[in-house]
């Protein structure tokens, strides 16, 4: 969806910057595919980064714990790998509909040297008016999606036969229940509990963290348009099968402080 | 005015003071049109246990204080952002913070408005904070206003309360240009004319807020300008094909119609418009688009596309409305980076002529501006930059300054009206100085300046002084107000604009002929502070005399000379020094001639007899 604007933006033009994956490790191997076939077909340079101190301390979502890991895996990595390419600039899909600090969020977010975020020294953007200046070292996450909404964005997918990883769509899929959530047993690395029997069921993601702590919904919605009238009533939020996000009341907050998405 | 459709979207802030009950509103708004997800309400629930003032019930508040440390304390520190919609319409929310210290963050949230939701509690009426808000709506130019009167069940319901802040606040903004104003008796916390209508006031039979916010008119003004592009990228992708892209800021442009560069004044023809799903006919505002043009032409980041008939104005000086946003005080002579549309370029901020106090709309003469503070201040560019007037077209008309050292965004600002300097004017220096010329007048230069109402006898005594001093053998010029405008001045209104812009050219003029080493008598109403203070800094230490003929408004309309008391009484005249516009005292004149005090003689030749001691003693 963003690459699919920003492919607009240019066009007839070419993309004029990379596409960087930080990857757990523990990412959908659906996602997977589906990220490599599109970089293949759209002639787009990507470039995939995993933090590999953290898989040589062996670091994972099940014996670490989803803060550490998502500490590590994504965090840190994001930070190295913007370090390595010395990027100034990283766009991302985050929108402000997501998540209470998220709404708080400026469309070009600032980081220090230390990729730090100060919600209190944000910029203000009066007219959409950008000030995108950097002093030596700083990095600024830009954000162009932050005031669509989850229903806003589907219904641009369909409108504009968007292709999507197809774990957006329903399908029957081997899942364990976990926290009040579906987890898909994406691979044989997830072990099961005492008791625990994967069981099939038709499932959908309305978002695609790292599979392990990633609830699925149970849905019939296996097209666009089933997935947009399933929206239209649904009674929960987006992000409500994110376990990282109830760590603690502020989680989302602190995480960017430390220079999360 | 765009009349409300199905499908459009409404931007609305939501402004009021510190304890109003905004959140707690905005809270309920969302609940009661089913825009709070399950989770959502389940997190609310946990927070409403741990943080929450309402006891059992659910503390709105806490959904949208974001912030953990607004959780903590109470307060909302940000602009927040919301998205609900009904079958009606969608909505974007804006959620904008209470106290002045985030005026900045108010006015931000202002500036990307459609609608402005102002609050005021019930039982306190209407604070400074309400009118700081509505100054600033009507600034940053939201035309639409609801006046969400809240905790009413805290007011017994009572109509008269309601009534007297409805009331009170039309008072005060009338005359700031609101085009619609809607007052709305609620209770954000029991949900009274929120989304259902109360029950609880018969007596109120307009619409609840969300009626309000899905029949608002949406401010269409852009759409009917005429057409601006700025430019944001010249794309080459190739030797075949160079196209200019960026966003259609106002009007439209169609295939094969002429546009013109503001910067470069190079035309050519559309020959193509690429828009998100491939070529189009026509480019509406709004809309992100790809130009290619019939002819090359001269085009890069930064220039503004317009069209040959109605060109943005391109020049280095403009005179703007600045809200100062940062710790760091803005002092006339320092150097920014400003952007304008898609322009960057340094700038200094020049003279500030005046900083309004938002709470009165009075305008006080000003050396600085501090953080939250907002005033009027002469832009100068290192390069001229193509501009409308944030009156004509919100996106060419707006800009911000940034630090250039900690690049932080220092203010925001509005174009009021260019500074039509030709850009290649330098200042020529004379071989004969003022001085040489007054010592062959024998003279002193002086700028004498009689500021007073109209009818007070300004010009009377300004021209039994000139009289005098002619028999003296002194070499006098005499400038009046009403003169002034049958000629230099002819285009102007009085408007408080206008004025500010008449007195400035009188003083100008009096500078100029004090320089021959005249001795100018000036008599000019003068009603504003900050514009006498403006004409006193044109002149040398002791040059500038003001004058204050202080005759009570009363004894003005009883003599009423140009028959104008009774015309502005009657309202026929707008804007009428004393009756419908203010005049300010000054706060030190030179000479002060108060009429009817016991002490002194009101006659003119003995009025005129204090000015001469004044200048000869």
């Amino acid at each position: 969806m963003l690459l699919h604007l920003a492919l607009k933006a240019f066009a007839p033009g070419r993309l004029p910057f990379p596409l960087l994956h930080v990857d757990t490790t523990w990412k959908f191997r659906e996602m997977i595919a589906f990220r490599d076939r599109l970089a293949a077909d759209k002639n787009i340079e990507l470039i995939v980064h995993i933090n590999a101190e953290g898989v040589a301390r062996g670091i994972n979502p099940m014996t670490s714990g989803s803060a550490l890991h998502t500490q590590v895996m994504k965090t840190e990595a994001l930070k190295q790998a913007l370090d390595r390419y010395a990027f100034d600039a990283a766009i991302g899909g985050a929108r402000r509909d997501e998540e209470k600090s998220r709404s708080k969020e400026r469309i070009l977010s600032f980081r220090s040297q230390n990729h730090v975020w100060d919600p209190r020294r944000q910029r203000p953007e009066p007219w959409r008016l950008f000030n995108s200046r950097l002093g030596a070292g700083e990095s600024v996450r830009a954000f162009p999606l932050s005031n669509w909404t989850e229903l806003d964005v589907w219904e641009y997918v369909r409108t504009e036969g968007i292709d999507v990883v197809p774990l957006y769509f329903a399908k029957k899929r081997p899942v364990v229940r976990r926290n009040g959530v579906w987890i898909m047993r994406d691979d044989d690395r997830l072990p099961l509990r005492p008791g625990e029997e994967p069981q099939l069921r038709s499932v959908r993601f309305r978002t695609l963290g790292c599979y392990p702590l990633t609830g699925a919904i149970e849905s019939e919605a296996t097209s666009i348009d089933d997935v947009v009238a399933e929206m239209k009533s649904s009674s929960k939020s987006e992000r409500q099968g994110r376990l990282i996000d109830s760590d603690t009341g502020a989680s989302m907050e602190l995480k960017k402080r430390e220079g999360y998405f | 005015m765009r009349a409300a459709a199905i499908g459009t979207q409404l931007r609305f802030i939501t402004c009021g003071s510190v304890d109003d009950g905004k959140s707690t509103l905005m809270g309920r708004l969302l609940w009661e049109c089913s825009a709070i997800f399950d989770d959502q309400l389940e997190a609310l629930r946990r927070d409403s246990r741990r943080h929450g003032t309402t006891g059992e019930e659910l503390d709105f508040a806490l959904l949208l204080d974001g912030l953990e440390a607004e959780r903590e304390q109470g307060i909302t520190i940000d602009v927040a952002y919301r998205y609900f919609a009904t079958p009606q319409r969608s909505f974007v929310a804006i959620d904008c913070p209470g106290h002045e210290q985030y005026t900045r963050n108010m006015a931000t949230g202002a500036s990307e408005a459609d609608l402005a939701v102002i609050l005021v509690d019930a039982r306190k009426g209407l604070l400074t904070q309400t009118m700081r808000h509505a100054v600033i709506c009507a600034l940053l130019g939201v035309g639409n206003v609801v006046l969400a009167v809240n905790k009413m069940d805290l007011a017994a319901y009572d109509v008269s309360v309601f009534e007297r802040i409805r009331d009170g606040f039309g008072r005060f903004v009338d005359g700031l240009g609101f085009s619609n104003i809607q007052a709305i008796p609620v209770s954000a916390l029991v949900g009274d004319n929120i989304g259902k209508r109360s029950t609880r006031m018969d007596w109120y039979e307009g619409p609840t807020l969300l009626d309000a916010l899905e029949t608002a008119g949406i401010d269409d003004a852009e759409e009917t300008g005429p057409f601006r592009l700025p430019v944001q990228l010249v794309l080459r992708p190739n030797l075949d094909f160079r196209g200019i892209a960026g966003n259609v800021v106002s009007g439209r442009i169609r295939i094969g119609e002429e546009i013109v560069g503001a910067r470069t004044g190079g035309r050519s023809l559309v020959a193509k418009i690429l828009g998100t799903a491939g070529e189009q006919s026509v480019a509406k505002t709004g809309e992100a688009v790809v130009l290619t043009l019939a002819g090359e032409i001269d085009v890069s980041r930064g220039e503004l596309m317009a069209i040959p008939q109605a060109r943005p104005t391109y020049a280095d000086q403009f005179t703007a409305h600045l809200v100062w946003m940062s710790e760091e005080t803005c002092h006339p002579g320092r150097q920014y980076l400003m952007r304008l549309a898609t322009q960057w370029v340094p700038a200094t901020v020049g003279q500030i002529k005046y900083r309004l106090n938002i709470e009165n709309l009075e305008h006080v003469a000003a050396r600085e501006l501090k953080l939250n503070e907002i005033g009027a201040v002469d832009v100068a560019a290192a390069a001229p930059v193509a501009f409308d007037t944030y009156a004509e077209c919100r996106s060419t008309g707006s800009f911000i300054l940034v630090d250039r050292l900690s690049n932080a965004t220092v203010a925001m600002g509005m174009v009021l009206h260019s500074l039509r300097r030709a850009t290649n004017v330098h200042w020529e220096t004379a071989l004969v100085d003022k001085k040489s010329r007054a010592t062959l007048l024998k003279q002193t230069p002086k700028c004498i300046w009689f500021t007073g109402l109209s009818g007070s006898g300004k010009s009377t005594i300004a021209k039994e002084l000139e009289l005098q001093l002619h028999r003296r053998g002194c070499h006098t010029m005499i400038l009046d107000g009403d003169n002034l405008r049958h000629g230099l001045n002819r285009n102007l209104g009085f408007t408080e604009t206008d004025r500010v812009e008449n007195i400035r050219r009188a003083g100008e003029v009096a500078r100029l002929m004090t320089e021959a080493g005249l001795i100018v008598i000036c008599s000019f109403i003068s009603p504003y502070r900050a514009d006498r203070e403006l004409v006193r800094s044109m002149f040398m230490e002791g040059e500038f005399l003001e004058v204050f003929v202080d005759t009570p408004l009363e004894e003005c309309i009883r003599r009423d000379p140009k028959g104008l008391y009774a015309k502005a009484l009657k309202g026929e005249i707008p804007n009428f020094t004393g009756i419908s516009a203010p005049y300010e005292k000054p706060d030190k004149p030179e000479l002060w001639l108060q009429f009817g005090s016991l002490e002194s003689d009101s006659s003119v030749p003995a009025q005129v007899q204090r000015v001469l001691d004044m200048l000869f003693r």
